[in-house]
């Protein structure tokens, strides 16, 4: 099974979820320049972030280059409860993709 | 290298009340040196407990504690940890892998750094971990960052807890001169800015410049490899040691060379009684 980029931890307190991700992305903004041949680095980041809770989107995020490497969010929601599922999904620039699901405590 | 005039330890030894200057390195002891560091320290920081230390500038400023706390409630190293955990578990090409050169495990840190009086050298973590892997057919990583940092942190994790033991051994004239050699290093100023490690470190530990805060040496050593923000990753202490080096604008020397080797020696001895707590998350 590949390692999925994506880190959950999502606690209910009072009929809140907060819910924090770290995710592991380049979040390449596109402008820096690789030291030995003096090439640009493609952009390579994170376009949009989504959160679903119980098949219900509860979160999404919009990111440019802007965001530093290996982005960290955290937010709260309402509407579910311990014992929940939640799904993060994550799309980038080039393409790429991932997603994982994790159990609200 | 000769002997250096150890002018910073004169300034910060006020509190024995005695005038040391001229001081060498070779007219106190490793015991007698460790003594004077913790009570200068404990004095210039009171209330701080001996291994919160290890917790560097988190230990003696609150506001960007608070900040540091919140960053370890979901540390940025995490991921990382796991890596150098898959690196551990992955056997080699020859089918062998670290547990076979690390036999009890990859919670390593207390071994480390140490004098082998066989080789004639103070030994560090990094070291062993790159002759691992060439005795098995391997490439040696990179000293500073990359993948050596993943299986750094991971056996960091696994070694949390563990007290700092750094052993001169009795009797080993060459392992002193190892020792007195990293402290020589560490007050001898250097570089167009004339700094040396105790200028910032011991006489200004808590002190501001620019924008950050002078973290004490004492507890320096416990907690890499440290993923620093200013790095958006995580790098080793001969990384740091260039960086600091390059900071007063004197010459880097090379990461795991003779002399970071031996300041490392007698900055890690330093902190002998402090646990472990690698890795660790900083501005």
């Amino acid at each position: 099974m590949a390692k999925s980029s994506i880190k959950i931890r999502a606690k209910e307190k009072g009929g809140v979820v907060t819910l924090k991700t770290l995710i592991t992305h380049p979040m390449e903004s596109g402008l820096r320049k690789n030291k030995k041949t003096g090439k640009l680095i493609p952009a390579h980041f994170i376009e949009e972030v989504t959160c679903e809770a119980n098949g219900k989107k509860v979160f999404v995020a919009e990111m440019s280059g802007g965001v530093s490497k290996n982005p960290y969010l955290s937010f709260k929601f309402t509407g579910a409860h311990k014992g929940d599922e939640v799904k993060l999904s994550w799309v980038d620039n080039q393409g790429g993709s991932d997603s994982a699901t994790a159990k609200i405590r | 290298m000769k002997k250096q005039t150890v002018a910073a330890l004169t300034a910060g030894l006020l509190i024995a009340g005695s005038a040391l200057a001229n001081h060498k390195a070779t007219d106190s002891t490793p015991a007698e040196d460790l003594k004077l560091y913790r009570d200068y320290f404990m004095k210039k920081f009171p209330g701080v407990p001996l291994n919160e230390f290890q917790n560097g500038v988190y230990a003696i400023d609150k506001v960007s504690r608070d900040s540091w706390e919140a960053i370890e409630e979901f540390p940025p190293y995490e991921p990382m940890i796991e890596d150098g955990e898959e690196m551990w578990n992955t056997p080699f090409k020859n089918g062998k892998t670290y547990a076979d050169c690390f036999p009890d495990g990859p919670a390593q840190r207390k071994n480390y750094p140490h004098w082998d009086a066989k080789r004639g050298m103070v030994v560090t973590l990094p070291m062993a971990v790159n002759e691992c892997r060439v005795k098995n057919g391997e490439k040696p990583l990179k000293w500073a960052k990359g993948p050596i940092t993943r299986i750094l942190a991971y056996m960091a994790y696994e070694s949390r807890g563990q007290k700092t033991n750094v052993v001169i051994p009795e009797g080993d004239a060459a392992a002193l001169a190892a020792y007195n050699d990293g402290k020589s290093f560490y007050f001898a100023r250097r570089g167009q800015l004339n700094f040396s490690c105790a200028s910032c470190h011991v006489e200004s530990a808590g002190q501001h410049i620019r924008a950050d805060i002078l973290s004490p040496a004492l507890g320096q050593t416990t907690g890499w490899p440290v993923y620093r923000s200013k790095w958006g990753e995580l790098g080793t202490l001969h990384r740091r040691f260039k960086g600091c080096n390059k900071q007063v604008r004197a010459r880097p020397f090379k990461p795991q060379g003779r002399q970071y080797r031996n300041l490392e020696y007698f900055l890690t001895h330093m902190s002998n009684g402090i646990e472990f707590n690698g890795p660790s998350a900083r501005k």
